[in-house]
C-alpha cells in the first residue's frame, strides 16, 4: 500500500489527482493518512526554503506499519544544499518521498495560474519520485517520465508515463516488494 | 551504462554529503561519501572514481585542494569537481591555480551540476571504449606477446604454431630489435616443452673461454677460478629449449663443439671426461646473414645446415609500418604500468611521427622510444613535443656531413665511443641511444678493441 500524506496546508484537488495517478499508473493501492507535520523544522532562513533530507527523516518515522511507501506533498519550496532547489527527492529503493508543488506553479514565475498545466506537472513528478523508491534511476528516454528534469521546460517536455523498459522495472520492483510484504505477514500470523 | 560510474562524494557536512549521494544516485552513479580528506584519500587509494565531489572548506586537517592533489597523485586521470559555499574570487583563483579543472558554487542549478556531470562522463565513455576496443584489438592481434596483423607476421605465427611440437633446430634471421627471441619464446611455449625450461644464452656478450664454460659447465679446477663444478645452459636446459642468440659471432672451437651437440647429442664439461647426454631443443638467432658467412669462411657450412632446418625470416618494424600503432599503445600500456604512471593516449600526430619513423633499432627501439616519451611526458597525451628526439636524432641527416677521410667502421667506432662516454660508460643507456641491443654493442665493442673501462 502506498501511503500519501501532506505537509502544511496543499491544495486538496491535486493530491486527490496525484492519488488517483499513482493507483493507476503504480497499480498498488492508496491511502490518504493523516498530514505530516508543517516542514518548519527544516527551514532555512538564509535561503527561505525547506530541507528536503530532513523532511524525508520525519517521514521515515511516520510510515504506516501496513504501507509500503509513503509520498509527502508539500507546498514549501524545497531544496537540498548542493543545488538552488529540487522539485522533490525520494530515497533510492527506499520506502519514502516528498514532492513540492511550489515550482510546478505558473505564479512561482510570474505568470498566470494553469490549473491542468499544475496537475499534469505533478502527476509527472509523482511518478518520477515514486520510481525513484522503487530503485529506478533517470531513464534515458527523454519522452519516459522517469527522465531527469532540471528545468520546468524539460520537466514539460517529458512524458506523463513510464517507458516500457521503467514499466518492466516497475513491475518486478513493486511485485517482489508485494510479495515481500505477504510472506511477512504471512510468516507474522503463523507464528 | 551510468551504474558503472562510480562517484565519492567528500563533505563534512553530513546533510550536504548525503543530499548530494542521493540526487547522484537517484542519476545512476554507485555513490560512495567521506567525511573528510583523509577519509577520501583512504578510500581513493582502494578505488579509482570517475568523478571526485570534494568540499573546499573541510576543517580540521586536509582540506578540499589537498585532497584534491592527493587524489590526482594517486589517479593522474580523475575528475575532481572542487565545491565551495564561498563564492569568493579568491578562493575560486586559488583552486583554479592548484589545478581543479572544475569547480562548483553550492548552491548550484541542478541543470548546471547535471550538464557539468555529463560531460565528464561523456569523456570517459569515449576513453573507455577507446581501451576496450584497443585491448580487443591488441588480443586479436597478438600471438605469444607478439603483437601484429602484418601477413607476413601472421605466416610466422603460423609456422611457429607448425613447428612448436616438433624436435627441429630452428634458426630465425631477423635485425636487431626484430624479435628473435619473442620468436623463441613463442615457440617454446606453444610447443610441448613449454614446461620444460627455457634458457637463453648471447654468444656476443661473451669472451670464447667464458661462453664455452657458459654453455657446457666446468669441473672443479677446470681452469683457475673454477673453484667448482659448475652446470652449463645445455644441463640447465634439460628437457626443454636453449635458445642461442647471435650464433654468428661464435668462434671456430665452438662452432666445432656445437655441432657435435647437435648431431650427437652429448657434449664434455670444460675439464671434464664424463660425456652429458641432454635432451634440448636448439633455437638458435642471428643478425648477420650466416649464408654470406659460410661464403666468407666465417662461419662453418654443416653447422649452418644444422642449424638451418626451419628457417624464420623476421621482417624489419619498417617492412611492418601497420603495426607500429598497435605496438606502440600495448608499450604505452604496459610501460606506463611499470612506470607507476596512468596510461595514457598517443596524439595522432605523435602516432603519425611514429609511422614515418625509419627505426633501425626496430621494434626495441620503439619501445625505448615511448619509455623515455613516457618518462619526460607531462600530460596525459603523449605529443609530437614527447618524442622530439626522435626528429633530433634522426633528422640528423640533413643537417650533417661526415667528417673527410674516415672509413665507416671508423665513424662507427667514434659514435660508439661518444656514446658511451655521454652515459658514462652505461652500455645499457648506450645501446638504447644507438638504438641496437646490447649484445650488438658489446660485440661491436669488442670488435673495436674497446672495453668498459677505457671509454
Ligand atoms: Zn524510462
Ligand atoms: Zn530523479
Amino acid at each position: 500500500m502506498i501511503a500519501i500524506a501532506t505537509a502544511g496546508k496543499v491544495d486538496g484537488e491535486a493530491v486527490a489527482w496525484i492519488e488517483g495517478c499513482l493507483a493507476t499508473e503504480i497499480g498498488d493501492d492508496t491511502e490518504r493518512i493523516s498530514p505530516v507535520p508543517d516542514p518548519g523544522y527544516a527551514y532555512d532562513a538564509s535561503r527561505g526554503q525547506y530541507s528536503s533530507t530532513l523532511v524525508l527523516h520525519d517521514a521515515l518515522a511516520r510510515l504506516p506499519a501496513n504501507a509500503s511507501k509513503l509520498l509527502v506533498i508539500t507546498e514549501r519550496d524545497i531544496f537540498i544544499p548542493m543545488l538552488s532547489f529540487v522539485y522533490g527527492q525520494a530515497q533510492l529503493d527506499g520506502p519514502v518521498a516528498v514532492l513540492s508543488l511550489a515550482r510546478l506553479r505558473q505564479e512561482f514565475y510570474g505568470l498566470p495560474p494553469n490549473r491542468a498545466l499544475l496537475l499534469v506537472r505533478a502527476r509527472k513528478e509523482a511518478l518520477h519520485e515514486m520510481g525513484h523508491t522503487y530503485g529506478i534511476t533517470h531513464c534515458g528516454d527523454t519522452g519516459c517520465v522517469m527522465s531527469l528534469s532540471t528545468n520546468i521546460e524539460q520537466l514539460d517536455a517529458k512524458g506523463s508515463g513510464y517507458c516500457d523498459d521503467c514499466t518492466t522495472l516497475l513491475r518486478e520492483a513493486s511485485g517482489t516488494q508485494k510479495s515481500a510484504a505477504r510472506s511477512e505477514a504471512h510468516s507474522g500470523g503463523s507464528r | 551504462m551510468k551504474k558503472h560510474w562510480e562517484v565519492l562524494v567528500v563533505d563534512d557536512e553530513p546533510v550536504m554529503r548525503e543530499s548530494l549521494a542521493a540526487w547522484l544516485a537517484e542519476d545512476g552513479y554507485s555513490v560512495d561519501t567521506a567525511e573528510s580528506g583523509r577519509e577520501a584519500i583512504a578510500k581513493a587509494a582502494v578505488k579509482d572514481y570517475a568523478i571526485y565531489f570534494v568540499d573546499l572548506k573541510m576543517p580540521p586537517g586536509i582540506d578540499g585542494i589537498e585532497t584534491m592533489m592527493e587524489v590526482r597523485r594517486l589517479h593522474p586521470d580523475a575528475s575532481v569537481i572542487i565545491m565551495t559555499a564561498y563564492a569568493t574570487v579568491d578562493t575560486a583563483i586559488t583552486a583554479m591555480k592548484e589545478g581543479a579543472q572544475e569547480y562548483i558554487v553550492k548552491p548550484c542549478n541542478p541543470e548546471e551540476i547535471s550538464l557539468l556531470v555529463g560531460r565528464i562522463i561523456k569523456v570517459k565513455n569515449l576513453q573507455r571504449e577507446n581501451l576496450i576496443l584497443r585491448k580487443k584489438l591488441t588480443k586479436h592481434y597478438s600471438f605469444h606477446d607478439i603483437v601484429s596483423k602484418n601477413p607476413r607476421m601472421v605466416e610466422i605465427f603460423e609456422l611457429i604454431k607448425d613447428v612448436a611440437s616438433l624436435k627441429s633446430t630452428v634458426l630465425i634471421q631477423g635485425a636487431s630489435g626484430t624479435g628473435k627471441e619473442l620468436v623463441a619464446r613463442a615457440i617454446h611455449f606453444s610447443g610441448d616443452r613449454a614446461a620444460r625450461p627455457f634458457v637463453a644464452v648471447s654468444c656476443a656478450a661473451l669472451a670464447e673461454s667464458l661462453l664455452e664454460s657458459e654453455l657446457f659447465g666446468h669441473e672443479r679446477g677446470a681452469f683457475t677460478g673454477a673453484v667448482e663444478r659448475k652446470r652449463g645452459k645445455f644441463e640447465l636446459a634439460e628437457g626443454g629449449t636453449l635458445f642461442l642468440d647471435e650464433i654468428g659471432d661464435i668462434s671456430a672451437k665452438l662452432q666445432v663443439d656445437l655441432l657435435r651437440v647437435l648431431q650427437e647429442r652429448t657434449f664434455f664439461r670444460v675439464g671434464g671426461n664424463e660425456e652429458l647426454r641432454v635432451d634440448v631443443r636448439v633455437i638458435a638467432a642471428t643478425r648477420v646473414n650466416l649464408e654470406e658467412a659460410v661464403a666468407a669462411g666465417s662461419f662453418r657450412d654443416d653447422l649452418f645446415y644444422r642449424l638451418n632446418v626451419i628457417t624464420i625470416q623476421l621482417p624489419a618494424l619498417r617492412e611492418r609500418r601497420e603495426d607500429i600503432p598497435l605496438l606502440a599503445r600495448s608499450f604505452v600500456e604496459r610501460l606506463a604500468h611499470e612506470l607507476g604512471k596512468e596510461a595514457g593516449e598517443i596524439s595522432e600526430g605523435a602516432m603519425r611521427l611514429l609511422v614515418d619513423n625509419e627505426w633501425p633499432g626496430n621494434v626495441r627501439e620503439l619501445e625505448n622510444a615511448v619509455e623515455r616519451a613516457l618518462v619526460t611526458s607531462k600530460g596525459h597525451v603523449l605529443d609530437e613535443d614527447d618524442f622530439a628526439f626522435l626528429r633530433r636524432d634522426g633528422g640528423r641527416g640533413n643537417g650533417w656531413s661526415p667528417p673527410d677521410n674516415l672509413s665507416l667502421d671508423e665513424i662507427e667506432k667514434q659514435v660508439i665511443v661518444a656514446t658511451l662516454n655521454r652515459t658514462r660508460g652505461n652500455v645499457k643507456e648506450a645501446a638504447a641511444a644507438l638504438g641496437i641491443d646490447r649484445s650488438t654493442l658489446y660485440d661491436r665493442m669488442k670488435r673495436y678493441g674497446m672495453n668498459r673501462v677505457n671509454v
